[in-house]
C-alpha cells in the first residue's frame, strides 16, 4: 500500500485544481441529473431574466400604466398575446412587471428572515441553556399568531408600503427560520467530528463558520427555496386583500384580486398571473430540493 | 526517559446536571514517561473518557467540572490555563483519536483538508505546498494512497476512516495521544491491523499514548502499563506484568479477567461480576466495589482503602492492607 508513489510536484497541482475545480462542478452533475429541479431552475432562470430584462423590450408607461379606455378587455391576440385589462393596458406588460415586485419581496422576505432568524438560531443553537430558552420562547410568541395574520397585522399598522410589505413579511417569517437554523445547527453541533475539531484545537469562530454552517446548510437551502416561494404567494395574497401593492402599479395578487370579479366573463384575467405565481412558486421549490440533494456528497452515487 | 510527560494528581469530575450531582473521578493520580503506554482498563461508565476529556479540557461547558487535583503537561498547569493557550496545546502537543471514525470526520469536507486544517492551524506560516505535502506523507504514513486525498470520508471503508482519524491526530507530531476506544468500532481483523500501526508510529514518533478501552486484548498488545479503573478510582496500577502475570490483584481485576473467553480452559460458562457499578450520585464510605466483591470484608463497607505499593504495583485493597498498617 505504502508503494504509492508520492506525486511530484505538476501532478498534484493537477490535483489541486481539479479538486477546486470539482466542488461546483459534481455539484452541476448531480443536480443535472433531476430532471425535475433542472426543469424547475430553467423555468425559474427564464422567468427571471424576463422580468429584469423588461425594461429592455418593453415600455412600462405606456404599455403598463397608460389607460385605453377603447381597447379596454380584449382577448388575447396578436397585437396584446394575454389580451388587455379593464383600462385596455396591456396584461403582458403588467404581468411581467408585476413579476418584479412579487420577485423582489419575495427574494428581500427571505434576506430579511434569514439574517435575523439564522442569527437568533444560530445564537440559541450554539449557546444553549438560558439564551436558547429565552429565544426560542420569544419565537415561540411569534410562532403562535399564523404568518399571513401576522405580516396583516403589521402592514396595517405601518401603512401599506413596499418597504413596509418586506418588513412585515421578513418578520413573520423570522420564527420559522429561527427554528429551522436553531434545529440544524444543534444537531450538527452534537456531532462526533465537532468535538474532534475541538480537540485539534479548532478555534469556535472556524468551527462554526467551516464546519457548522456548511453542515447545517441543506435544510436552511430547502427553507429559503420555500420561503421565497411562500413570500410570493403572501405578496399575491396581501395585494389581493388591497394590503400591498396598490393601483395602478401592476402586481400579480392585486392583479388576481381584480380579475376574480371577471372570472366567468374575461377568464384570461385571472389565468395568466395565476399562472405566474404557480409557475415561479413550483419552480423554486424544485430547484431549491434538486440542490439541497446536489449538495450533499453524501447523496453522491 | 524520567521526565515526567504527564501528571494527574488527586483528580476529581463532577458533572452538575439538574437532578443530580454525578461524582464521575474521585482521585485519580497517574503519571506517564515519554513514549509510554498506558492502558485505562474499565467498564462503561467507569470513567474512563472522563479522564482523556480533563487532560483536553473538553468536559461538557456548563456540566462538567474539575473540582480538585492537578494535571500537569510537561510541568505546565493544564486546570488553570487560559482557554487560548489550551488551543495551542490541543492537536499539536495533546490530540485525540475518537471512538467512532464514522462520525468523527466532517461529511462534507474532503480527508486531505480535514488533515491539512490541523496542520495549517499549528504551524501558521507554512506554505500550501508544504501542507499539501505533509497531507500526502501523513496518508502515506498510514497506508493510504495520497491520490485519495481529495475523496470524501463516505467514500472510505471504517478501517481507512480510522486511520485518516489517526493521521489527523498524528500530523503534528504531538508527545501524548489520547485515544479513545480506538478500535472498538471496527472488526477483530482491522481491529489488529490499526493496532500494529499505532503501535509502529508510536515507536516511529516517540508518542506517549493513553489507550482507552474495555478490551484487555488490546491492551496486552500495545500497553506498557495499566490502570484499572473502577467507578472513577483506580483500583489497580502496574506495569503490564504485574496485571497480566503478577500473584496478587484487586478483586475487581480478578472478576475483569475472569470475565473472558479462555481457549485454555474448558469451562462451560464465563464467570461475569455480579451487580452493577455503584449509584455515582452518592459518595460512598467504603470500598466502591464492596457491593460486588467476592472477598468482602466488615471493614470494606465502612472505610475506604488506601492504595497498597508492592515495587510500583498499586492495589486498592483491604486484602493487601492488613499486613503494612492497621
Amino acid at each position: 500500500m505504502s508503494t504509492a508513489t508520492t506525486p511530484t510536484g505538476s501532478t498534484k497541482s493537477r490535483y489541486n485544481a481539479a479538486r477546486k475545480k470539482s466542488q461546483w462542478k459534481t455539484i452541476w452533475i448531480r443536480f443535472k441529473k433531476n430532471k425535475l429541479a433542472l426543469a424547475g431552475l430553467a423555468v425559474f432562470l427564464l422567468m427571471a431574466v424576463t422580468v429584469l430584462s423588461a425594461d429592455l423590450w418593453l415600455d412600462f408607461e405606456s404599455g403598463a400604466l397608460t389607460m385605453d379606455l377603447a381597447n379596454a378587455y380584449q382577448a388575447p391576440s396578436g397585437a396584446h398575446i394575454f389580451g388587455t385589462d379593464q383600462y385596455g393596458r396591456d396584461y403582458f406588460t403588467r404581468v411581467i412587471y408585476g413579476g418584479r415586485i412579487s420577485m423582489f419581496v419575495g427574494i428581500a422576505t427571505v434576506a430579511v428572515s434569514l439574517t435575523f432568524g439564522g442569527l437568533i438560531g444560530a445564537t440559541a443553537a450554539y449557546y444553549g441553556g438560558k439564551v436558547d430558552d429565552i429565544l426560542m420562547r420569544c419565537m415561540d410568541v411569534l410562532m403562535a399568531i399564523p404568518s399571513t395574520l401576522l405580516a396583516i397585522t403589521i402592514i396595517s399598522a405601518l401603512g401599506s408600503s413596499m418597504f413596509n410589505m418586506i418588513v412585515a413579511m421578513g418578520v413573520s417569517q423570522v420564527a420559522r427560520m429561527a427554528r429551522i437554523v436553531r434545529s440544524a445547527v444543534m444537531g450538527v453541533k452534537g456531532q462526533e467530528y465537532i468535538e474532534a475539531c475541538r480537540a485539534c484545537g479548532t478555534s469556535d469562530a472556524r468551527i462554526i463558520l467551516r464546519h457548522i454552517f456548511p453542515n447545517a446548510m441543506g435544510p436552511v437551502l430547502v427553507q429559503v427555496t420555500q420561503t421565497v416561494a411562500r413570500s410570493v404567494i403572501t405578496v399575491a395574497s396581501l395585494s389581493f386583500v388591497g394590503l400591498g401593492v396598490s393601483e395602478p402599479t401592476p402586481e400579480w395578487g392585486s392583479m388576481l384580486s381584480f380579475a376574480k370579479t371577471q372570472m366567468r366573463y374575461y377568464p384570461y384575467l385571472s389565468l395568466f398571473p395565476g399562472f405566474a405565481v404557480v409557475m415561479s412558486v413550483m419552480s423554486l421549490t424544485l430547484a431549491g430540493d434538486g440542490l439541497r440533494d446536489a449538495m450533499d456528497p453524501r447523496l453522491r452515487n | 526517559m524520567s521526565e515526567k510527560l504527564l501528571e494527574i494528581k488527586n483528580l476529581h469530575v463532577m458533572y452538575k446536571t439538574d437532578e443530580d450531582d454525578v461524582y464521575a473521578l474521585n482521585g485519580i493520580d497517574l503519571d506517564l514517561d515519554k513514549g509510554e503506554t498506558l492502558g485505562l482498563v474499565g467498564e462503561t461508565g467507569a470513567g474512563k473518557t472522563t479522564i482523556a476529556l480533563s487532560i483536553l479540557k473538553l468536559l461538557p461547558e456548563r456540566t462538567g467540572f474539575i473540582t480538585q487535583g492537578e494535571i500537569l503537561f510537561e510541568g505546565r498547569d493544564v486546570v488553570n490555563m487560559k482557554e487560548e493557550e489550551m488551543r495551542m496545546l490541543r492537536g499539536n502537543d495533546i490530540s485525540m483519536i475518537f471512538a467512532d471514525p464514522m462520525s468523527a470526520l466532517n461529511p462534507l469536507h474532503t480527508v486531505g483538508k480535514q488533515i491539512a486544517e490541523v496542520i495549517e492551524l499549528h504551524n501558521t506560516g507554512m506554505s500550501h505546498g508544504e501542507i499539501e505535502k505533509k497531507v500526502d506523507e501523513m496518508m502515506e504514513l498510514v497506508g493510504i494512497p495520497a491520490e485519495r486525498k481529495t475523496e470524501y470520508p463516505h467514500q472510505f471503508s471504517g478501517g481507512m476512516r480510522q486511520r485518516i482519524v489517526i493521521a489527523i491526530a498524528l500530523s503534528c507530531t504531538p508527545r501524548l495521544l489520547l485515544a479513545d476506544e480506538p478500535t472498538t468500532a471496527l472488526d477483530v481483523t482491522i481491529q489488529a491491523q490499526v493496532l500494529k500501526m499505532m503501535d509502529d508510529l508510536k515507536e516511529r514518533l516517540n508518542t506517549a499514548m493513553i489507550m482507552i478501552t474495555h478490551d484487555l486484548g488490546v491492551v496486552a498488545q500495545i500497553c506498557n502499563k495499566v490502570a484499572i479503573i473502577y467507578a472513577g478510582e483506580i483500583v489497580e496500577y502496574g506495569k503490564i506484568e504485574d496485571i497480566y502475570e503478577g500473584e496478587r490483584h484487586h478483586p475487581y481485576t480478578v472478576g475483569l479477567f475472569g470475565s473472558i473467553p479462555d481457549i485454555t480452559s474448558n469451562a462451560e460458562r464465563l464467570t461475569p461480576i455480579d451487580g452493577l457499578m455503584p449509584d455515582p450520585t452518592k459518595p460512598i464510605p467504603g470500598c466502591r466495589f464492596a457491593d460486588r466483591c467476592p472477598s468482602c470484608m466488615d471493614i470494606c463497607s465502612r472505610k475506604s482503602p488506601g492504595m497498597v505499593n508492592f515495587d510500583g504495583h498499586q492495589i486498592k485493597c483491604f486484602l493487601y492492607e492488613s499486613g503494612e498498617e492497621n
